[in-house]
């Protein structure tokens, strides 16, 4: 064993199908280099498991650089990992000690069901988006920028907004599964340009409502989502969706 | 695009709406509250507590504003009922490592608990004092409600009652003053600070001062 080098063991949620009931399964890994990131480790695994003919864990990843939001695990208690505002793809193992015990589980959340090991099915998202998550434009050249002035604050909190990974840390790390801020970052990010105030009512109306029809908990505003979020989405989304949604009713 | 939306009070988001509008009416009656019954602190036999507690029981306004304040607790209660429950169910597997306190408080996580038990201790206070209070009222009879106080905090286990029922209602301020302008869509940099030092100081202060009182009777302090 190469110097800092690390022997863990490993707790990971193991179920066949949705419908399948999982338990914790125990790992050992050894000779693991503290510069791997998590997922890296988890290939590791992988190839061990592979290699004594067992079936290899399925965990979601795709861009490995905390940008597509794929790599849902739950770790030792905390969406992504014992840091906040990273994904799983963006932890690296120095974050753990030689000879730990890591507890590794998919998001919980009745809304997100799971497909199989540690995968998630977070479809709802998408359905939720579908409901208002855009703009209707006609294609054609895109205008002048300098057409549709934009007050910096303005640009800025909706880019902040924006920056939404749709990853479900928020829902997996909120003890009511609610899924409040990343509504409120789809709502926010539209609500405050131009572009998105023709459908600015029915947005806030239909995205609410879908995010309550998909069984997705209520906030209690306790704050964890926004300590958890890989991309710093503020709790001020929150309010702005309340606010959206509150004067949709009245307008209509 | 179609209107999908169903009946706002019905969404999660008129709930919670309904939520903060009731909790922060309860809070606009904790203030009245406290500062009737710190008239005992007049240390005059209770005179002066007596005075406004006679007012209290006899002037139509505030028997109309007892009724709002009695419908907006069963509002209150009711929908954080519903509320919780919609909130377990969102997540039917927990997870077998909790996050416990690294991202949230713990009293934010347990207005549910806090709000039961403060419910239990009203059952408690309407019964020693709203309800001989109401008994007198009906029957034309002077209720002197200080002489009602002093025994009821002679007595340990009711003071024990009122300490569990005070400090529930201080933590759960402590998250829910502050939670309450966030649920009304109220939240701005430079005014959600203020709101928050305000929610701090105020559920200290509240609890502070509502804990004193069963405190300095059963001591004898209070002549
Ligand atoms: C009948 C007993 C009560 C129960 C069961 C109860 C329960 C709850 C629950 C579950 C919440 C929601 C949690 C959250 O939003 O974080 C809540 C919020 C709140 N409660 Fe109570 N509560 C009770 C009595 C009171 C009383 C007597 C007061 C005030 C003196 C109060 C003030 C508040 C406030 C200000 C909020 C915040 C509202 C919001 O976040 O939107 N509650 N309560
Ligand atoms: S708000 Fe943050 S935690 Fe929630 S889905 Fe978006 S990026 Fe992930
Ligand atoms: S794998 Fe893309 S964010 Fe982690």
């Amino acid at each position: 064993m190469s110097h800092g080098n690390m022997n863990l063991t490993l707790k990971v949620w193991r179920q066949k199908n949705t419908k399948a009931t999982g338990k914790l399964e125990t790992y050992k890994v050894t000779d693991i280099s503290p510069d791997m990131s998590f997922l890296e480790m988890f290939d590791v695994l992988n190839e061990q498991l592979i290699n004594k003919g067992e079936e290899p864990i399925a965990f979601d990843h795709d861009c490995r650089e905390g940008i597509c939001g794929m790599c849902s695990m739950y770790i030792n208690g905390r969406a992504h990992g014992p840091k906040s505002a990273i994904t799983t793809c963006q932890l690296h193992m120095r974050s753990f000690k030689d000879g730990d015990t890591i507890v590794v589980e998919p998001w919980r959340a009745a809304a997100f069901p799971v497909i199989k090991d540690l995968t998630v099915d977070r479809s709802a998202f998408d359905r939720i988006i579908s409901k208002g998550g855009f703009i209707s434009v006609n294609t054609g050249n895109a205008q002048d920028a300098n057409c549709l002035p934009i007050p910096k604050p303005d640009a800025d909190a909706a880019f902040e907004a924006a920056a939404c990974i749709g990853c479900g840390a928020c829902v997996a790390t909120c003890k009511n599964s609610s899924a409040m801020l990343f509504v409120s970052a789809k709502i926010s990010q539209l609500a405050l340009l131009p572009q998105g105030q023709v459908e600015r009512t029915s947005r806030a109306k239909n995205m609410v409502a879908q995010m309550d029809e998909e069984g997705f908990g209520n906030c209690t505003n306790t704050g964890a989502c926004e300590v958890e979020c890989p991309k710093g989405i503020s709790l001020e989304n929150i309010a702005r969706m309340n606010r959206e949604f509150f004067m949709a009713n009245i307008k209509e | 695009m179609s209107t999908t939306s169903g009946k706002f009070l019905q969404s999660s988001l008129g709930k919670k709406l309904l939520m903060g509008l009731t909790g922060l009416f309860l809070v606009s009656f904790l203030i009245v509250h406290v500062s009737i019954n710190a008239c005992i602190y007049f240390n005059d036999g209770g005179a002066t507590f007596n005075a406004a507690a006679h007012f209290m029981a006899h002037n139509p306004v505030i028997r109309v504003v007892e009724i709002g304040l009695f419908i907006g607790l069963i509002l209150h209660a009711v929908q954080a009922l519903m509320l919780t429950m919609q909130n377990n169910k969102a997540r039917p597997v927990k997870y077998a490592v909790p996050a416990g306190n690294v991202s949230s408080k713990w009293y934010s996580r347990s207005m549910g608990i806090l709000g039961s038990l403060l419910l239990l201790f009203l059952v408690v206070h309407l019964a020693n004092f709203w309800v001989p209070t109401k008994q007198a009222v009906f029957n034309d009879m002077e209720h002197d409600t200080f002489a009602g106080l002093k025994e009821v905090f002679s007595k340990w286990y009711f003071v024990g009652v009122y300490m569990v029922g005070v400090i529930s209602l201080g933590y759960h301020l402590l998250h829910g003053f502050q939670s309450a302008f966030q649920s009304l869509g109220l939240n701005h940099k430079k005014y959600t600070p203020m709101i928050k030092s305000f929610g701090f100081w105020f559920s200290i202060i509240i609890t502070l001062l509502f804990a004193s009182m069963p405190i300095t009777m059963f001591l004898g302090l209070i002549k």
